[in-house]
């Protein structure tokens, strides 16, 4: 069971998060892009074994959205 | 037998128990297993594979063959382990995976056939013609105990607890531990899997600051919290643990068994270490103890296993038991492979380089063939007891699931741990009481950070003599069990080797080994040194297989707690719950509420109350209860550009008092959901997301407005429960609302369809709104929830007047299939684009990127032969087609589907039967006859618009 550190209520146990995967970010504006370029924000994602930046939200909590790196190996959190 | 005096059993308590139905007595003190020594048995269970007679070899949690069924005061346990649980007066005892019984199993003739069942034998045999013939048989004949089949209705407590510091393990190095620790100030929690505080101290003479050990134990306890008769079962992140605590009793409706999790800042693995067996040739063979056990059970309850008795081992550690033995009044024999067995050999007759070539006996052990390595000389010597020592492993387990590494030490022949001060005591490999309660006072002085207090003060013992690692005698005679429980040999590990599976876990899955429920504590590490034999590496190199939780088996039970049955999804309720149970209403789940389907009157089937209602709703008044239908507001100066952005529709041009029917869709451009917008004013808005998704569409809002848009000055609210929404649907609904007495004005010109107004109710604030999921002219009516019931009998009394019936959801769903509203989830599915739902315009005409947009302009969104949505009229109409039945093309063999039906019911305005599907090509084939495949059969229906009633919605307007 995780601690993840919320920016807003600092260090919470996992189940009061949900976790929200690996962002990309979205082309903008998105009609000046190819379909191949859409298909990989859409779908693509890195999935490293190793520091993988993602994001959580405090939904049993404050709500908020935050970002941050963790090791997907050890699950060591490495940056708020 | 039972010793007439000592033991730490209570003579005055006396307790009865039957094991397989014989009546025998033990002790408050025993455990299972002690009581059944005590009492002579010596077969407790039959091997998984081969049925194989088994006796007890340990006295704990490494113990592998005893595993039994206990009946205690209503509570069940089919795979007990004998040697964890402590006797209890009229505890019934049953041995398992045996017939009749574990004494004469009949099943032991599948020793006979030993040959063609080795390790992986089901995937070389039983495979013509087919071994799902053979596999039920064999899955009979091989197993465990049997579950009951009584459900277990108790919900189990778990408990959360946070702390300074955990200590595993109550033994002298932990209780060091904890003696330091709480001197310091921290707060401590220590976990002990027995019954009694003490490991070692319980069962070896020994004093500790001038007092005896037990007693020491005892005293120490006051230091923290202890847990007692409570493993510590995983090790997960961050310092978070498992515990599972066992109990005799619990309050009405508990089980005995509590979850804990516990959140360390430190943690201190006191866990001990678990004896080796060594591996000859049978020795299975009932009678063949742990060295270290036998005294356990000496000590600890009086119990003597057998009275002459031969002690094997390759270390110092078993000549203790050798000693208690002897004074005990058995004969005892040493057999030591070391050639010089050392100064603790004082006293005793003792065979060196000398080590069990073979064992035999009928019913138990009777004789062991002594001799060198080689074999080159053997004699045979009577023994009932083998007391059996190949050297220690330290546990590791938690260590290792906690993250941290191990090391082979060639010199102790263990694993170790690289744990610095969070490992104190045998699991360090330090064999004597004194460096094991310093290393623990140590360890809980670091936890603490720091302090004065002086260790604890034993007696030093003398350096002990090396262990002579012995992996295997003799390799070439006999079956050497390595994993007694999975019934796995020295053999199964060479062929394993020989077929490629080098690697340590391919031996664990290939074999078995390590993989019953004792998870190989005494046989991991004798499976890889033979495997590091078999494949010419060293241990070392070999490696340990990866250490997961649970260490012992946990109940689902205690892991689920309070979360079972009714609470494992909890429904919720309608403000007017109570009254629709009153009017007959079958209540369902729909999307987490409890809604009701239909309200049917005494003696009426579902089908029939469906019809009646929906006929009634149809041609006169319905009432319906839609409160749980979502609402969330959103209010900012810009939400109407930021709700723009959301949704697929056009939102911003909506004129305040006006609703429009809009889709939410996801970036994939697929329907997420469906639902009505209205506008309250220039910077408010009431979102209506379908009941199951309101949370889904909530979060969805958020997250984009916090990690997309987040300088838009909007904010979200969701007032589902604080509403109580009542539809009002029908040619009499205008009539009954002109009697309404609200203020709000609700004629046509006023309220016309997708307008809204808000006012007041008899003194109630009341929001109106005209929209219509049965087709019909309809007003939903929302007022505070709290309000409710009081409103929903209002609208009764006024309807009955006017023939008003309340309609549940079933009939809905049937009277908006008539007019060919979809439902989402049902008529859409994870592929589903607006453009097949012919919703085309706003992605023509609307301007701003919405969320989606992007995925509905690329070579797949805009193929011509998606799948549309159509309506279908079967050829039969007294047929509904099955929802989920394919359309096909073609012909066996190259028959293709089409798409698929998503609704389908008998229409009650119509009274013939009418269905709703995906169709690939769908619009253009409007006509068209398709065939329906249905369990291997074929019916027919011809494709049409997906409106049955009337096509141009005049009745929306009546």
């Amino acid at each position: 069971m995780l601690l993840l550190p919320c920016p807003h209520c600092g260090l919470r146990d996992e189940p009061e998060f949900s976790f929200g995967g690996e962002p990309a970010i979205r082309p903008v504006p998105a009609s000046a892009v190819d379909d191949a370029t859409w298909a990989d924000y859409v779908y693509l994602r890195s999935n490293e074994k190793g520091p993988h930046r993602e994001v959580w939200c405090h939904s049993g909590g404050c709500g908020q959205w935050f970002v941050l790196t963790r090791d997907t190996a050890t699950h060591a959190v490495i940056t708020p | 037998m039972r010793l007439p005096t000592g033991g730490r059993i209570d003579r005055s308590k006396p307790l009865r128990f039957t094991w397989d139905g014989r009546a025998m007595t033990g002790y408050a003190g025993d455990s299972i297993a002690s009581a059944l020594l005590a009492n002579g048995v010596r077969i407790v269970a039959r091997s998984f594979k081969y049925h194989r007679p088994r006796g007890i070899w340990g006295a704990g949690v490494d113990e592998p063959n005893a595993v039994v069924d206990v009946v205690w005061q209503g509570q069940h346990d089919p795979n007990a382990r004998a040697t964890l649980v402590p006797l209890r007066d009229g505890m019934a005892v049953r041995g398992v995976n045996a017939f009749p019984n574990v004494a004469f199993d009949v099943f032991g003739a599948i020793d006979l056939f030993h040959r063609f069942l080795p390790a992986g034998f089901y995937y070389k045999t039983f495979k013509w013609p087919n071994w799902q013939r053979f596999e039920p048989r064999i899955r009979a004949m091989a197993g465990l105990g049997r579950v009951g089949t009584l459900r277990d209705t108790r919900a189990y407590e778990t408990r959360h607890a946070k702390c300074d510091l955990l200590i595993i393990g109550g033994g002298p190095a932990g209780l060091a531990a904890l003696r330091a620790a709480g001197a310091g100030g921290v707060s401590v929690i220590l976990a002990d899997d027995q019954p009694e505080l003490g490991g070692s101290l319980l069962t070896d003479p020994a004093e500790i600051d001038g007092v005896d050990g037990a007693a020491w134990a005892a005293s120490v306890a006051g230091q923290g919290r202890v847990l007692s008769r409570t493993t510590v079962f995983g090790a997960y992140d961050d310092g978070s643990y498992g515990l599972l605590q066992l109990r005799d009793h619990a309050p009405e409706g508990w089980g005995t068994a509590r979850l804990w999790v516990v959140r360390a800042a430190k943690v201190i693995f006191a866990t001990g270490s678990i004896e080796r067996p060594l591996v000859f040739p049978d020795n299975d063979r009932p009678g063949i103890m742990s060295a270290n056990a036998v005294r356990r059970f000496l000590h600890g309850q009086a119990v003597l296993p057998g009275r002459t008795v031969i002690v094997a081992t390759n270390n110092d550690s078993a000549y203790a038991t050798a000693h208690a033995l002897a004074a005990a009044g058995a004969s005892v024999l040493v057999a030591d492979a070391r050639g010089e067995p050392g100064p603790v050999a004082a006293g005793l007759r003792v065979l060196p380089a000398t080590v069990p070539l073979a064992t035999g006996g009928r019913r138990g052990l009777a004789w062991v063939d002594l001799g060198p390595q080689d074999g080159a000389r053997r004699e045979r010597v009577p023994a009932d007891l083998l007391a059996v020592s190949g050297g220690w492993s330290p546990a590791v387990h938690l260590f290792s699931q906690g993250g941290g590494t191990l090391r082979w030490d060639e010199a102790l022949a263990a694993f170790l741990p690289d744990g610095g001060e969070t490992v104190a005591g045998s699991i360090t490999g330090a064999a004597d009481l004194a460096t094991c309660l310093a290393q623990g006072h140590a360890a809980g002085l670091a936890a603490a950070g720091g302090g004065d207090l002086t260790a604890p003060r034993t007696a030093p013992a003398p350096a002990p003599g090396k262990i002579l690692p012995v992996w295997q005698i003799h390799p070439s005679a006999g079956r050497q069990w390595v994993d007694l429980q999975n019934d796995v040999t020295a053999k199964d590990v060479g062929l394993a080797a020989l077929e490629g599976y080098r690697s340590v876990e391919h031996l664990k899955r290939y074999t078995t080994l390590g993989m019953a429920t004792d998870q190989g504590k005494t046989s991991n590490v004798n499976g890889l040194a033979l495997l590091a034999a078999a494949t010419g590496r060293g241990i070392a190199e070999v490696g340990t297989t990866k250490f997961r939780p649970p260490f012992t088996p946990v109940p689902l039970a205690a892991l689920a707690g309070s979360r079972h049955g009714r609470l494992v999804a909890p429904l919720r309720e309608l403000p007017a719950h109570d009254d629709h149970l009153a009017l007959g209403a079958d209540m369902r789940d729909y999307g987490g509420w409890a809604r009701p389907g239909c309200y049917q009157h005494i003696g009426e089937t579902v089908i029939a109350a469906i019809a009646r209602e929906a006929e009634n709703a149809r041609l006169r008044l319905g009432l319906f209860d839609g409160s749980s239908l979502g609402k969330i507001e959103v209010q900012g100066a810009d939400a109407a550009a930021f709700l723009n952005l959301m949704y697929y529709n056009e939102v911003a041009n909506l004129r305040p008092g006006r609703l429009r029917y809009c889709l939410l869709l996801r970036e994939t451009g697929v329907v997420f959901d469906d639902g009505v917008v209205a506008r309250l004013a220039a910077d408010r808005y009431l979102l209506s997301p379908s009941s199951s998704h309101t949370a889904g569409v909530l979060a969805m809002l958020q997250a984009w407005h916090q990690t997309e848009y987040p300088t838009m000055q909007v904010a979200f609210h969701d007032v589902t429960a604080a509403w109580a929404t009542f539809a009002v649907s029908g040619p009499r609904a205008r009539a009954l609302m002109e009697q309404l007495g609200s203020t709000v004005d609700v004629s046509e010109a006023a309220l016309p369809h997708m307008a809204m107004a808000e006012g007041t109710l008899h003194g109630l604030p009341c929001r109106m709104a005209r929209v219509s999921f049965t087709g019909d002219t309809s007003y939903e009516i929302s007022v505070p929830s709290s309000y409710a019931t009081a409103v929903w009998r209002h609208l009764l009394d006024l309807g009955a007047p006017l023939g008003m019936m309340p309609y549940g959801i079933e009939t809905l769903s049937v009277l908006r299939a008539e007019k060919g509203y979809i439902l989402i989830g049902t008529d859409t599915d994870g592929m589903t684009l607006p453009v097949d739902l012919g919703l085309e315009g706003p992605l023509r005409t609307k301007r701003v990127d919405f969320v989606g947009k992007r995925s509905l302009l690329t070579p797949d969104a805009t193929r011509a032969d998606r799948r549309q949505f159509v309506g279908l009229l079967p050829d039969d109409p007294d047929n509904v087609p099955a929802v989920g039945s394919h359309t096909v093309t073609g012909q066996c063999g190259a028959r293709r589907s089409l798409g698929w039906i998503t609704s389908a019911c008998m229409s009650p305005l119509l009274k013939r039967s009418i269905a709703l599907g995906m169709i690939e090509g769908g619009r253009a084939r409007t006509g068209e006859t398709v065939e329906i495949f249905h369990l291997g059969g074929i019916t027919r229906a011809t494709i049409c618009a997906p409106v049955f009633v009337d096509p141009a919605g005049e009745r929306l307007h009546g």
